[in-house]
């Protein structure tokens, strides 16, 4: 089966430097290196990782917000280009974490969540605004809501707007960035709540961006890990958290504190990640790796099956 | 650091270059040249007479190569002659350069000094009486007309109160420093009110927003006394944006000083660039007008190199 | 013995824009807690419940015009009579602090050593060379590694989770009795996080001072803490030692929170939820503050304020519906 959306060897470089005049010599972030990836129809794939591994670059990537220095992104089995992006950017919409500044503060909630359709133009004032009456019963918001504006809303029902928003244009994937990170505790679980349902009723596929891996367990079915802007593991949820086969899979889950079972002592991962601008040679990870060996120094490691489902780029897996 | 400082240097020498091709370029588009003021002092010429004095003084030729000789020669350290003056440029230029200078200074030095002084009593208590008197004073000098103080100044202290010299810079028949000194005091005080009131407002918006940032609460959070927390932990971060604002600020200092020192007939550069063009001196106001150029590429060069100097996240390479 | 810390009927208040003379909004509702010498207590709570400005109290940091009122007893004084003069030796001294964001807690423009020397002239009669030739040792009993380089370093110059290690540091230089942390982890990496949780846990087992440890993060402060206080809306809601807390939880809101966390084991289909939205320090005035989301509530909880009642050794609940 064709995936809905499929990456790849995508890599985002930025050149960091001004050029110019009198410029200085050029260096190169590498965001996103030669990323392949496939979400499915209805699947919810996670990327994980740490601040700076390069998730919310490659799920700019898939929301158009981002054009890859190289490589190429499929949309059910079409080679996205300037022609099919129309279509995709429909099917494709994003919610952001930050639910304050993601909102046009001028703009009653009405107008605010068929923004998409509007710009499409291909629907009538009277359609635009049963669509938005239909969206907010759906994410949860009173009816009422349609007439104010976002100041009014606490954070929590502000990103239920943002979510209606996505919505509006009927998409088949919703890339959604820490969606959940500015919100507090309790309200949490309400929007986590919120996106099982809508999954469940509109067919939707998420790309689910987080760094939180209790609520990335709660949520998808598959899970891609990021370190440096590399993938160094994907696998189904199973797999993933019950053998993890990347050492930075495993550091992750050993750090993850929970209620109930104290993190043992000494099995942290010491250092942190290094600067983008000078990636490690071999395996990126080598330098904070329990296990690396000379070939991790000198060698890079392909992203290998190791079990059905699962895919990790280690030299040493298990 | 040093690459970064000459290429600096190069690119302002670079900007200078295009705006004495610019600012001659403008001047050679003013009505009347040279030989038309000669004609209208001797009516007699003959226009093959003329035509003879254009091809002298090189005036036939086109406004590019008339500029390429005079940029060769500007090279070598010749600006040419004033015609106004009748002796070269350089010795009208210097001395009043030294006299706005010394203004310019001064003034500079007095406001910033008071507008730090005042900005940061004024962001201790935002809203507070001080904050409200030192606002008033504040907008007080930027809304009142430069002229107009100096008239006030002149009326108050030099002409009722008989304190200071109310123009010149010294007293025919002294001429000592402290003479000199007092001559300087109203033309100092009245620019450096004029600037200040800026530099208080931008003083205090810099400081109560620090005094706002997260490091001061852990400076506080240290058991830091509040003269160490507002004089050594905002006061540097603070004058990041201000020092910036100050320094580029110097350019436009210039405006003052040309109004300052006309309304107290002093000789300086205003009075000199405003007499060169009035009198059609070419020579003295290009060269004039590219030193005012200078001051404020410089000022800017000054701005940011003090920004990379106080501020250890600016890399200057 | 008596605590190190004891806290009784703290109260934080900010007069209400616009409103009659007098008024004033509870932002800390009257509170009483106490720290142990050398233990650890957790505050738990969500935005605007009172748990930083209960810190900021005992830093005697309220930012004007909040006032602070009640008893702060800490080693044998109350924090609350005393004069400015002595509160700077407090701060910083005895009761040190760190905060959420060691980016912005660091100051810019100034080498970290120099910031860590700085403590120690404060409160430790040293000179600043001595200071600075300490900061280097402080540097590397939190684990930075060449500490004589990272110690004439800017706060830039660090990555997020050195800064954080410089920040504790720094408050650990004025060798204090309390250490306070406001959010130390929340703007850290999770395998950084469990860094500086080890760290802290390992410093308090070496030098033997108290922390109030304060995070929105149920499982963080799990990790940490003896005891737990669970915060809403300015109030202290439950009051446990840790591992009671997790076992039995009795009251309705901190049910709710332990239970809305995902968890590992038991993958549901759907989450329990708290409804509503966070109730803000003015809500149910007059009765239960939590009354409006919480599904036990009658007319009896809108009433009155549930007073707080130790339903066993050391737990204390303010719930009328809590049995015991």
């Amino acid at each position: 089966m064709t995936p809905l959306v499929e990456l790849q060897d995508i890599s985002v470089r930025f050149e960091i430097g001004a050029g110019g005049l009198f410029g200085r010599a050029r260096r190169t972030l590498a965001a996103a290196e030669r990323v392949c990836l496939a979400v499915g129809e209805g699947e919810t794939l996670a990327l994980v990782g740490e601040s700076g591994s390069g998730k919310s670059t490659l799920g700019n990537v898939v929301a158009g917000l981002q054009a890859p220095s190289a490589g190429s992104l499929r949309f059910r089995g079409r080679l996205l280009d300037a022609a099919t992006w129309r279509e995709a950017r429909r099917a494709i919409q994003i919610v952001f974490q930050d639910p304050f500044g993601a909102l046009d503060p001028r703009m009653p909630v009405s107008e605010i969540i068929v923004e998409p359709l509007r710009i499409q133009g291909s629907f009538s004032a009277a359609e635009r605004a049963a669509r938005a009456a239909a969206l907010v019963e759906q994410v949860g918001l009173p009816k009422d809501a349609l007439n104010r504006y976002p100041h009014e809303f606490s954070g929590g029902q502000r990103q239920r707007i943002a979510i209606a928003r996505a919505l509006s244009p009927r998409p088949a994937l919703i890339v959604a960035d820490e969606p959940l990170s500015a919100l507090d505790v309790s309200i949490q679980s309400q929007v986590l709540n919120l996106m099982k349902e809508l999954q469940e009723r509109n067919g939707l596929a998420y790309l689910f961006i987080s760094h939180d891996l209790a609520v990335v367990h709660h949520l998808v079915d598959r899970v891609a890990v990021l370190y440096l802007g590399r993938l160094v593991e994907v696998a189904t949820r199973e797999a993933l958290f019950a053998h993890p086969q990347h050492p930075y899979t495993r550091a992750l889950l050993d750090s993850v504190p929970r209620i109930g079972r104290r993190r043992p002592r000494g099995r942290t991962i010491g250092g942190e990640m290094p600067s983008p601008l000078a990636p490690p040679p071999g395996c990126v990870f080598h330098p904070r790796c329990p296990k690396a060996q000379a070939r991790c120094r000198a060698e890079v490691p392909a992203l290998d099956e190791t079990g059905p489902g699962q895919r990790a780029a280690c030299h040493f897996p298990g | 650091m040093t690459s970064y400082l000459g290429r600096r240097v190069l690119q302002s020498l670079l900007v200078l270059l295009v705006m004495s091709f610019v600012i001659y370029g403008l001047i050679g588009l003013m009505p009347g040249d040279p030989l038309d003021i000669m004609l209208a002092s001797t009516p007699g010429l003959t226009p093959q007479a003329v035509a003879r004095l254009r091809a002298i003084y090189g005036l036939d030729q086109p406004l590019v190569l008339r500029y390429w000789h005079w940029l060769i020669a500007a090279l070598h350290g010749n600006l040419g002659y004033s015609r106004l003056h009748s002796v070269p440029v350089m010795a009208v230029l210097l001395p009043a350069l030294w006299q706005t200078t010394k203004l310019m200074t001064a003034s500079f030095v007095v406001s910033v000094a008071g507008a730090f002084g005042l900005g940061i009593v004024a962001a201790r208590r935002p809203g507070g009486v001080a904050d409200g008197l030192i606002g008033l004073l504040a907008f007080g000098g930027m809304s009142v007309p430069v002229f107009w103080l100096a008239l006030m100044m002149i009326l108050v202290f030099a002409v009722q109160l008989h304190w200071l010299p109310a123009s010149g810079i010294s007293t025919v028949g002294e001429g000592g420093l402290l003479d000199v000194l007092r001559h300087l005091v109203l033309p100092v005080v009245t620019l450096s009110l004029a600037t200040m009131g800026g530099f208080i407002r931008y003083v205090r918006a810099s400081m109560i927003e620090t005094l706002r940032m997260d490091h001061v609460r852990t400076a506080r959070a240290k058991g830091a006394s509040e003269r160490r927390v507002v004089l050594v932990h905002a006061f540097r971060n603070a004058l990041i944006p201000v020092v910036t604002i100050m320094a580029l600020s110097f350019g436009t200092l210039f405006n003052g000083a040309l109004i300052t020192e006309t309304m107290y007939a002093q000789p300086g550069m205003g009075k000199m660039i405003y007499d060169a063009i009035q009198g059609n001196d070419f020579n003295l106001a290009l060269s004039g007008l590219l030193f005012a150029t200078m001051v404020t590429l410089l000022s800017n060069l000054v701005a940011d190199l003090a920004y990379g100097w106080l501020d250890p996240r600016i890399a200057l390479k | 013995m008596t605590p190190l810390l004891e806290v009784a009927d703290l109260r934080v208040c900010f007069p209400v824009r616009g409103a009659a003379r007098g008024q004033a909004r509870d932002v800390v509702a009257g509170i009483g807690y106490a720290i142990g010498e050398g233990r650890t207590l957790g505050v738990v709570g969500e935005s605007g419940c009172g748990k930083s400005m209960t810190a900021l109290a005992l830093m005697g940091l309220v930012p004007p015009p909040g006032r602070s009122t009640g008893t702060l007893n800490f080693a044998g004084h109350d924090l609350n009579a005393q004069s400015p003069e002595a509160w700077r030796r407090t701060r910083g001294g005895q009761i040190a602090m760190i905060f959420q964001e060691p980016m912005t807690a660091l100051n810019p423009v100034m080498p970290v050593g120099h910031q860590i020397a700085e403590v120690m002239v404060l409160h430790r009669g040293m000179s600043w060379p001595e200071g600075e030739q300490h900061a280097v040792g402080m540097l590397e009993a939190v684990g930075i590694n060449s500490p004589a380089e990272r110690a004439r370093a800017y706060p830039h110059q660090l990555s997020g989770g050195m800064r954080q290690r410089a920040m504790i540091a720094m408050a650990l230089a004025g060798e204090p009795r309390l250490l306070i942390a406001d959010e130390p982890t929340t703007a850290l990496d999770v395998t950084i996080q469990a860094q500086i949780v080890d760290l802290m846990r390992e410093l308090q087992e070496r030098i033997g001072m108290a922390i109030q440890f304060i995070s929105h993060n149920l499982a963080v402060v799990s990790e940490i803490a003896h005891d737990i206080i669970v915060m809403y809306a300015g109030r202290i809601v439950e009051a446990a030692p840790a591992e009671q807390l997790f076992a039995d939880p009795r009251h309705p809101y901190t049910r709710g929170l332990i239970a809305t966390l995902p968890d590992f084991e038991h993958r549901l289909a759907r989450l329990p939820v708290i409804p509503g939205v966070v109730a803000s320090a003015e809500a149910g005035a007059g009765g239960c503050r939590f009354a409006d989301r919480c599904a036990l509530a009658d007319a009896g909880c809108r009433a009155a304020e549930p007073p707080a009642r130790e339903l066993q050794p050391g737990h204390c609940v303010a719930c009328f519906k809590a049995a015991p």
